[in-house]
């Protein structure tokens, strides 16, 4: 009886999946990434759809690379999210780890290292923060919402020590190429953005390690008693997102050719409510990369076309808050519907 | 005894796939202390969970002095003078003593809390209960597990309990806290409040109570005056005969020792158990709630390291600290409940399935799509699963079959030791004959079965040997010729008047 309501509950999931598995090549995989997103990329449509009607210029090609662009450090930081939660964890410290990161490369470039050693600067300072997160949360069972809270706090100080409180720009073009070099006529940003995200989804989806994140987010305890590395796992993914931010870091302090101490200031909600609206449930072992992308670009066009339409900035936000309040409500009744199914 | 003070009536309570209680109908007398027994399963906790308001009955009514109780929350039940004292103590352990009896009520004057008002009160209760010594200001985390039960009896006094409900209230109590408790039941006796007495320990039962209730499958089968009961009557009524027609027999040849344990412990709870299982054989381990058995599973699979002891695994010693070296072993194990230990209820069946031999169909930390589907669709196949697709969320699966998919899980790993805890647990009597034929299946196939379980028609239908547990020690192993249940449940409840002393000395 359940099985049987539990099918019949949510068709379109059913016939989404197994259309999607069968086919194969860029087509198949686009929808198989996609899958379970229905709702959100039917908004984000509807979203273009009455955009291109009533904003001038909003259809336009730039106009579509220009929203990636103004999305692509939420977006990178928003890949790296994505493996956090689905474990059931959040990561509070991504923001202030963009801005401590990239305030790292801009001083060791000011002080004459070449523009890769730059990059690999942020990176690398971001892996070991995302490590430290992870390594206090799963070795000494800290809560991860206090620990990266701790961490945010932190490196938002940190920040500040280290600039002094001042701006730090002019680099090496070696490193601000990535925020202004074009390939096939489309920003490298795009290309990076678009890279970042199919990586994050052949490594959520197809291997061992993605199919462990899934697993812990939906059963702690059942996924260590079917022998899965808990705390390996749980280390990791703090610690990818925490690279991930640091790849940000590249990506905002070149894009401004400057770093700022207070830059990306708020930006882990942005980024969380983007994994939340494509569908990542905060309760962990439900989410998809796909949708996170859908739900960056959600976020991304609605800024651009309500700035197209010339609306206040103040609205912008209010508007952002609607969109993600409407985004777990829709979750919120699903999981009500199922539950009643079950 | 002269007025009843409680009547229960046709209480019938269904959960999914499972009918709890069939109609039961219950009596208690003012200054009773009625006993009800009954195996694991047999549908007591439903009964007082029904009580105490936490579920709502189907059907049935019950009467308290006369008053008909309309039990939707436990606020109503304890209104109506109902009092339950959950196993799971419900003390808060950072709180006083005064504190932990008032929790919700503390006496005030005006706004401001009234300390010297609590801490007269407070000692009022507490020599009710025989704690007229202790001090009201001690924090709860600091005392001893006897005492904390009856700061429980005196919290439930000052809420002018009238029937008062004990589950299981000496399963953590050394026998001098048990003879503390026994005498403050008696002076509530005395007092004219009514006791129901949940209990796996038939002599408590004998020793404590003026009549006992015997249940079995949802139903009461029994309920006279203590004095017209024997052991060998209560325990024949306890026990259900009825199941035996579901085990196959299958002929199975016993091969070379499988896994053997030697003085295995994991303090308290697990202490010097030795056992061995061969090929093709299937264990019983059987005991009451707390007995150990599902600490021994958990420790022989590394869930839990052990404190001590040694696992051998086809005679050669193993280090298992963690699952996968268990995994690595050829030991696996089966939790007990599905649905905080085994199922991920958002993740498909497939997945499910396929969760401990992930390494086993990747290549370089990649998992080959083509793989991870026949696996699924093999496991499925040979375990019976019904769903519409592979693909379905496992939260949304019958217990029978959520079992099976966790069965599923743990032969995937193709194991030589599998260690089933409770496999049956809460799942109707089709799906239960599947997963016997399922256990029958691995042991004819050559691996070793050790099997937790409860019901004792199941291990005795199942098992070939049975290895009883009480107190964390091994009391007793009886060969399947000669097991019966009055024989099993006399080494789980009573034991031999040594092991009664070693169990005596436990700390709780």
């Amino acid at each position: 009886m359940a099985e049987k309501r539990a099918a019949g509950a949510e068709p379109g999931k059913e016939q989404a999946q197994q259309g999607g598995s069968g086919r194969r090549g860029i087509g198949g995989i686009l929808a198989r990434s996609l899958t379970g997103t229905g709702p959100i990329l039917a908004a984000w449509i509807l979203l273009c759809v009455v955009l291109a009607l009533v904003a001038p210029n909003f259809l336009e090609f730039d106009n579509f690379t220009q929203i990636v662009v103004q999305s692509a450090v939420i977006g990178i930081a928003a890949v790296g999210m994505t493996f956090v939660i689905i474990t059931a964890g959040i990561d509070l410290s991504v923001g202030s780890i963009v801005a401590l990161t990239g305030m790292l490369a801009a001083i060791s470039m000011q002080g004459g290292v070449p523009g890769f050693v730059g990059i690999l600067v942020a990176l690398g300072a971001g892996l070991l923060i995302g490590a430290f997160n992870g390594f206090s949360t799963t070795y000494f069972g800290i809560t991860p919402f206090i620990v990266t809270l701790a961490v945010l706090s932190m490196g938002r100080g940190l920040t500040l020590a280290v600039s002094s409180g001042q701006t730090v720009f002019g680099f090496p073009a070696s490193f601000t190429f990535v925020g202004q070099a074009e390939i096939l006529g489309v920003s490298l940003l795009v290309w990076l953005t678009l890279a970042v995200f199919a990586i994050g989804y052949f490594v959520l989806s197809r291997t061992v390690f993605g199919h462990q994140v899934y697993a812990i987010g939906g059963n702690r305890e059942a996924a260590r008693l079917a022998g899965i590395p808990v705390r390996r796992v749980s280390f990791l993914v703090y610690a990818i997102s925490g690279l991930c931010a640091g790849l940000s870091a590249v990506v905002l302090t070149s894009r401004l050719n400057s770093a700022l101490p207070s830059a990306a200031e708020g930006l882990e909600l942005q980024v969380i409510a983007a994994v939340v609206i494509g569908g990542t449930s905060l309760f962990g072992g439900r989410g998809s990369m796909g949708g996170t992308l859908v739900g960056v670009l959600l976020i991304g066009t609605l800024n651009n076309g309500l700035t197209l339409l010339n609306v206040p900035p103040f609205w912008v936000q209010f508007v952002q808050g609607v969109v993600i309040f409407l985004a777990v409500l829709v979750d919120a009744l699903n999981r009500r519907r199922e539950s009643r199914a079950g | 005894m002269t007025e009843t003070a409680l009547v229960m009536e046709g209480i019938d309570k269904r959960f999914p796939g499972v009918h709890a209680l069939k109609g039961v109908d219950l009596r208690v007398g003012r200054g009773q202390v009625m006993g009800i027994v009954g195996e694991n399963g047999a549908g007591k906790s439903t009964l007082i969970k029904v009580l105490a308001g936490a579920y709502r009955s189907d059907d049935g009514r019950i009467v308290v002095d006369g008053e008909p109780l309309e039990a939707g929350s436990p606020a109503d039940s304890l209104a109506a003078g109902i009092a339950v004292i959950y196993q799971e103590l419900s003390l808060v352990p950072e709180m006083s003593v005064a504190e932990n009896l008032f929790l919700g009520d503390m006496p005030s004057r005006g706004p401001l809390l009234d300390r010297r008002e609590a801490r007269t009160r407070a000692r009022r209760l507490l020599a009710r209960v025989g704690l007229d010594n202790l001090s009201t200001g001690a924090p709860v985390r600091s005392l001893r597990l006897g005492v904390r039960q009856l700061l429980e009896v005196a919290k439930a006094l000052h809420r002018d309990a009238r029937i008062l409900v004990m589950d299981e209230p000496t399963s953590a109590l050394q026998s001098s806290e048990i003879q503390v408790l026994f005498d403050v039941v008696r002076d509530l006796r005395q007092e004219g409040i009514s006791v129901i007495y949940i209990s796996h320990h038939l002599e408590e039962v004998f020793e404590i109570c003026d009549a006992a209730t015997v249940m079995r499958d949802g139903a009461v089968v029994g309920s006279r005056p203590i004095n017209e009961w024997t052991t060998e009557s209560l325990v024949q009524a306890m026990v259900n005969k009825r199941l035996d027609s579901l085990f196959p027999s299958r002929e199975r040849e016993l091969g070379e020792v499988a896994l053997e344990v030697k003085n295995l412990s994991l303090e308290p709870r697990v202490r010097d158990v030795s056992f061995s299982v061969r090929r093709g054989e299937i264990l019983g381990l059987a005991g009451v709630v707390g007995a150990g058995r599902t600490e021994t599973l958990k420790t022989i699979a590394g869930v839990t390291p052990a404190t001590g002891g040694e696992i051998l695994v086809k005679g050669q010693g193993r280090k298992i600290r963690t699952v996968s070296e268990g995994l690595d072993s050829g030991i696996v194990y089966v939790p007990e409940d599905r649905g905080t230990e085994g199922i991920i209820h958002s993740a498909s069946i497939n997945e499910n399935m396929i969760l401990s031999v992930l390494d086993r169909i990747s290549r370089a930390g990649f998992v080959d799509g083509g793989r991870y589907r026949s696996f699924g669709q093999r496991l499925r196949e040979r375990f019976g699963v019904r769903a519409s697709s592979l693909k379905q969320e496992a939260g949304l699966l019958s217990g029978g079959n959520q079992q099976k998919v966790v069965l599923a899980r743990a032969m995937a790993t193709e194991p030589s030791v599998v260690l089933l805890d409770e496999p049956t647990r809460g799942i109707d009597v089709g799906a239960k004959s599947e997963i016997y034929e399922h256990v029958l299946e691995i042991a004819a196939g050559g691996g070793a079965v050790v099997m937790v379980s409860s019901e004792f028609p199941e291990l005795l239908g199942m098992a070939d040997r049975i290895v009883v547990l009480r107190g964390g020690r091994v009391v007793g192993e009886i060969s399947s010729a000669e097991a019966d249940q009055e024989k099993i449940l006399e080494y789980a409840t009573s034991g031999t008047e040594e092991n009664g002393a070693e169990t005596d000395g436990e700390e709780g």
